[in-house]
């Protein structure tokens, strides 16, 4: 996976919804085995990006490529969305194996292996498997539906809000499962986040998206100086901080 | 395409080459299946070129099982980008896997049966004691009425259900007529057929059909209602501002079905006579004017309240059965499902069961 090349590519991307277009010609690179974190405004058309990547919004104009992973293999995504997601009738390692049933014929004595395996390394225990939705806490929901966005190792994961609604500690501990896992299995990450604990920590590059379009790109330090009026809104506590800090 | 060969000669006792990963998984379980258990050693992974978690929980497999005990790496030559994996799979898995339990079904049914039984007993008494509690604080203070949701409710389960209610009544005393009259016709008694219809819709046909309509159509609606508001916390919310969920949300639906449910019977009853009526004048010949004097001399007052002094009953059962499985659900939409399935089936078979009862308790003192 060390190979550098592009994940995505997004050329000129054009996205709306009536007359009010939300992404206005946009474009942007998302390199093979980074953890690239998006941040925008509230309502500033962050998931309709995201929502447009995955092909579950259609686009007016411009192209998403997917350069790297030609192979049907390598074209596997895994999302992970806001709320997890989960699906209720199924419990959470049933959720775990419902796309390793669908892609492929395992065993089922290998099929409650793999599951216990991705259970665990998502930091759950194979007895948690045995839970439904309804009966996990915010913070398990959204590890098992990591587990679930991991099953067929894709090679591009989405994430939607990671850290929402989890406590300060509940996300530092998911942006550390994040960084590790992606340095075990060599995934590209593609995140959108508020929690500017996980872009500092967890992310290789940000991306700033204002008035649909790019406003920043970079590693973090880049992005703060950034002379964009609404990045420099955006990040001013932090940008002071950092600088009191001297970084 | 992976393969596993066995290699006599050398420092390896397996060499694995090709992708191992998820979507070969049916060929590589074969292939691990295919390893004999006696044969140790390492296994070369130099010649895999993918791995996924899959892949690399085979291998792990295939190590445990040949290298238990010695401390040595069994798997070597994977390349850099694949030994992270191969070593985080190390770690896991690694529990005795709990023997799942084979419940015996035959027994184990049984006893979830009876104590799903006494459990919705025990909720359905409860209710009635939360609603009479609730009933009795109205009865004190009649002010505290919800009357402006009692009222819409009504408009719901009364008002709106009058034309579905009606059209099934006039069809099933249509076809009760019909058939009367079809076979009391080989024994040249189709006069009595006005005895029949009258008798059977006013005690019984009228008031329980319409009460399984009422179950189907406002039980379950009702089960849904406050079902997802449970699920959505909003019952949690009323309470926490001091309002009791029973009387704000229970008591006027219970109220409601109870006022509607003798109106909906009482209208049914008149729509199944006329369809039976008109059936007897178009099939049977029968002009209505002879109908109406052998009703007026066939059925009394009695059977009319035989009739409908069930139906407050009824009414108060679904109610009770709707609003306790509707507390039930759980936080997932499945259950709301089935809870709602729950209402409609519990309701019924209560409607009729209780049906059964006033027919014993009617009969024994003579009415």
């Amino acid at each position: 996976m060390a190979g550098h090349g592009i994940a995505i590519h997004v050329q000129d991307l054009v996205v709306g919804f009536g007359d009010r277009v939300v992404i206005d010609h946009l474009s942007l690179d998302v390199l093979e085995g980074e953890i690239l974190g998006l941040v925008g405004a509230s309502g500033g058309g962050k998931s309709v990006l995201l929502r447009a990547l995955i092909g579950l919004l259609p686009k007016r104009s411009g192209q998403i490529d997917f350069p790297a992973s030609a192979s049907d293999e390598a074209n596997r995504r895994g999302v992970l969305f806001q709320q997890g997601a989960l699906f209720s009738a199924l419990n959470a390692r049933q959720n775990v194996q419902f796309p390793l049933r669908e892609a492929a014929h395992l065993s089922p004595a290998l099929l409650d292996e793999i599951a216990n395996a991705k259970l665990e390394m998502v930091g759950l225990t194979a007895d948690d498997g045995d839970k439904f939705p309804a009966e996990l806490s915010g913070g398990m929901t959204k590890r098992v539906a990591l587990a679930r966005a991991l099953a067929l190792d894709p090679a591009l994961l989405f994430l939607d809000e990671p850290t929402s609604g989890l406590d300060p500690i509940a996300a530092g501990e998911f942006d550390s499962l994040i960084k590790t896992l992606q340095q075990t299995l060599g995934f590209t990450v593609f995140m959108i986040t508020h929690d500017l604990n996980t872009l500092a920590a967890v992310c290789d590059r940000v991306a700033a998206l204002a008035d649909g379009r790019i406003a920043a790109l970079g590693p973090l330090p880049k992005v703060l100086k950034s002379g964009h009026p609404w990045v420099r809104a955006y990040f001013h506590g932090v940008r002071a901080q950092m600088l009191h800090l001297g970084a | 395409m992976p393969s596993l060969i066995a290699i006599d000669h050398g420092p390896c006792a397996l060499q694995a080459s090709g992708a191992w990963t998820v979507t070969h998984v049916e060929l590589l379980e074969r292939l691990c299946d295919g390893v004999s258990g006696e044969r140790s050693g390492p296994i070369d992974l130099s010649g895999v070129t993918a791995l996924d978690t899959v892949g690399a929980w085979l291998f792990e497999k295939l190590a445990r099982r040949g290298g238990a005990g010695s401390s040595e790496p069994v798997l070597i030559g994977a390349s850099p980008s694949h030994s992270g994996l191969l070593r985080e799979v190390r770690e896991l898995n690694k529990g005795e896997p709990a023997r799942r339990r084979r419940p015996n079904p035959f027994v184990d049914r049984l006893t979830k049966m009876a104590r799903d039984l006494a459990a919705d007993s025990v909720a359905f008494l409860h209710m009635l004691g939360a609603v009479s509690i609730a009933l009795g604080r109205v009865l004190r203070q009649p002010g505290s009425l919800r009357l402006t949701s009692t009222v819409y409710q009504l408009g719901r389960v009364g008002w709106q259900a009058i034309p579905i209610m009606a059209l099934i009544t006039f069809l099933i005393g249509a076809i009760i007529a019909q058939q009367g009259i079809f076979h009391f016709r080989k024994f040249g008694a189709d006069s009595y057929v006005v005895d029949m219809v009258g008798i059977l819709v006013l005690r019984e046909i009228g008031v329980l059909i319409v009460a399984i309509m009422v179950a189907g159509r406002s039980g379950s609606a009702y089960t849904a209602e406050l079902g997802s508001m449970k699920m959505r916390e909003e019952i949690d919310a009323l309470s926490t501002m001091g309002l009791d969920p029973v009387s704000v949300l229970i008591l006027p639906r219970v109220l409601a079905l109870i006022v509607a449910l003798p109106i909906l019977a009482f209208l049914g009853s008149l729509a199944a006579l006329y369809g039976g009526g008109l059936v007897a004048w178009l099939y049977g010949g029968m002009s209505p004017a002879i109908f109406i004097a052998r009703l007026r001399e066939a059925v009394s007052v009695t059977h009319f309240e035989v009739g409908i002094l069930k139906a407050p009953f009824m009414a108060l059962v679904i109610g009770l059965v709707a609003a306790t499985e509707g507390l039930k659900v759980k936080g997932s939409a499945e259950s709301l499902g089935q809870q709602t399935t729950a209402s409609v089936v519990k309701s019924i078979f209560l409607v009729i069961v209780l049906d059964g009862l006033f027919a014993v308790f009617f009969a024994s003192i003579g009415m």
